[in-house]
């Protein structure tokens, strides 16, 4: 497992009910469904990773999520998860408040753009970050709502959201305490773990 | 000397029929006396018996789901695309199990037997069944053949909907629903795509009221009248396209006009067939008015029409589900208007809301709801993984 998966699955309550939103192949519901024996459901758009989740007896329904939410239940779900997605989206915002909706607690994950590498590739080059991590061309992108761990704080103040925990690690998905000092600067991915207040 | 089928056919099969001398209530009050169902098994059961799956048919389908009756057979069972060896319904590890439903006319009870009271067939005077009512009688059959649980029970649109109502009415006696290209309840447009079917049978001059047998003929133009209204239904526009068109590529070749690529030749300026679809409709409700029973295709209609389990529940579908206990499959194909993937949707989402175990694929497909018993690949894909889990989990302790 990820390190940021095992972050991840360390904020699951056993026999809790998890909704998985774009969940890839199905492994972490995989893993939460094994060890922590969680009833869930992942939406997925990709028909690979579809098949490869109801070969892992993974539930997924295929659904874009950036399409709406609004079949699902309001307060259904104890998580919702949204992995690596919320840049991909046409609107973050209104995504984590329909998280929000459907579960009492949120664990949202994100590629910082605030982090040193892409702060001096655009101060150096002049040029939008292209990285073996994030290997797209601006214009060819899925990526379209890039933000930094200041942005998202700044969000969940705006929307009045409790951080419940917050934790960043490198691309290998590796964390130390000079990224817990210095997360906009030195963290790769953040990892946040979300409630309503 | 005898024909070879394909590796993965199940080969040659033979049906075999089913008495049941316990009495049957229908849904409507009136109770079947005794009934008989005709029913054809695929691989092997088990020494647990955990390795059952049972099919339940669409509209105009029987017991004869795979294989072939003879060696000179030229068509194999309606859903030979996914039953048989090593295919999605894998038979070299499941027990198969598909059966004419009650009121049909391939082997069970239905208008065309013999009614015990009069001696005659019983035509219009047989009851009208309901899915409620096939599902009752799958269960006899189900305990009749030694089975407590189905690995999983599978169905593509009218057969979809039994899946349902064996989740609903018998939620301990299935571990799996796999549901294709059906939906919760029926539109006013299916309803009324129905009733034109229904119609064109009853006003056929030789329908006599349901008793053609007794006057030794059949509404044949009636029923190929509905045959065509339904086949057109199962089709979608660019399958029609497809199916009944030449390329414009072609005659851009040749330097012609475009606008000729659905004719069958010149025009004839009169109500002859013109165009190939015409012949292709003729064809089809032909060959069906010959071996089909236009009681049957009514009731099935009429069973198509009442099916709505959320009566039960103030309407609300995902109440009817609540004690249901297994894993659902819910599949849908994009050019699907029959029962098109809204429909599977609103199932998904009752499911959903009733917090059940579901997987929902919606299927890039251009066959309509025909897709169902077509061999698209992703729509295969995704039935052998789902059962290839089912088989690992319900079914693995035998070895």
């Amino acid at each position: 497992m990820r390190p940021d998966q095992e972050i991840i699955a360390q904020w699951i309550e056993p026999g809790s009910k998890v909704l998985d939103l774009g969940c890839g192949d199905g492994s972490l519901l995989h893993f939460l469904n094994s060890t922590r024996n969680v009833s869930s459901i992942g939406l997925e758009i990709d028909e690979v990773n579809i098949e490869k989740c109801i070969r892992n007896g993974v539930n997924v329904i295929e659904q874009n999520i950036d399409h709406g939410l609004s079949n699902f239940q309001s307060n259904s779900f104890d998580t919702a998860l949204l992995a690596q997605t919320l840049q991909a989206l046409s609107n973050p915002h209104l995504l984590i408040d329909e998280m929000l909706r459907i579960a009492n607690r949120g664990i949202v994950t994100f590629p910082n753009f605030g982090n040193w590498k892409s702060r001096m590739y655009l101060s150096l080059r002049g040029r939008m970050p292209v990285s073996k991590f994030m290997p797209h061309q601006w214009y060819d992108t899925p990526n379209i709502h890039f933000c930094t761990v200041k942005d998202f704080d700044a969000l969940c103040r705006e929307k009045k959201i409790r951080v419940l925990e917050r934790t960043v690690v490198d691309s290998r998905h590796q964390g130390n305490w000079a990224m817990k000092a210095w997360p906009n600067f030195l963290g790769e991915i953040a990892i946040y773990h979300i409630s309503r207040k | 000397m005898p024909k070879s089928f394909p590796q993965d056919s199940v080969g040659l099969v033979s049906p075999t029929l089913y008495k049941f001398d316990e009495e049957l209530e229908l849904r409507s009050g009136k109770v079947l006396k005794r009934f008989e169902l005709m029913v054809e098994t695929y691989g092997e059961l088990n020494a647990e018996r955990s390795n059952a799956i049972l099919i339940c048919h669409a509209l105009s389908g029987d017991h004869h789901a795979a294989g072939y009756h003879s060696a000179d057979d030229q068509k194999a069972g309606w859903w030979d695309t996914c039953i048989g060896p090593g295919k999605p319904i894998d038979t070299n590890r499941f027990y198969v199990v598909s059966l004419n439903n009650l009121g049909g006319c391939a082997g069970s009870t239905g208008p065309v037997s013999t009614n015990p009271d009069t001696g005659k067939p019983y035509g219009p005077d047989f009851p009208v069944v309901t899915v409620r009512d096939w599902v009752k009688s799958q269960k006899m059959l189900m305990e009749r053949l030694g089975i407590e649980k189905w690995a999983a029970v599978a169905g593509g649109s009218l057969g979809g909907m039994q899946v349902l109502r064996w989740a609903i009415s018998y939620p301990q006696c299935l571990h799996n629903a796999i549901v294709i290209a059906a939906a919760p309840k029926l539109s006013a447009q299916n309803i009324a795509f129905n009733e034109v079917a229904r119609h064109s049978i009853t006003s056929d001059p030789n329908f006599h009221q349901g008793r053609y047998l007794e006057h030794n003929t059949l509404p044949k133009q009636g029923l190929m009248l509905a045959r065509m209204v339904g086949h057109i239904t199962y089709l979608s526009d660019s399958a029609m396209r497809a199916k009944f068109g030449k390329s414009i590529a072609e005659f851009e070749a040749q330097g012609t006009n475009f606008g000729r690529d659905l004719r069958t030749g010149k025009l004839s300026f009169g109500f002859n067939v013109d165009f190939q679809v015409e012949s292709y409709l003729h064809y089809q409700g032909e060959r069906f008015s010959e071996n089909f029973d236009a009681n049957t295709y009514l009731l099935m209609t009429k069973a198509l029409d009442y099916f709505d389990p959320s009566v039960d529940y103030d309407g609300d579908l995902s109440k009817a589900f609540a004690n249901s206990d297994c894993r659902f499959l819910v599949m849908s194909f994009s050019t699907d208007w029959r029962f098109p993937p809204e429909r599977s949707k609103e199932l998904v989402n009752s499911l959903l809301k009733a917090g059940k175990d579901v997987s929902y694929l919606e299927i890039d497909a251009d066959e309509g709801h025909d897709a169902f018993l077509l061999p698209v690949p992703r729509y295969l894909n995704a039935l052998s993984a789902f059962l290839g889990k089912v088989h690992e989990e319900v079914c693995s302790h035998a070895s």
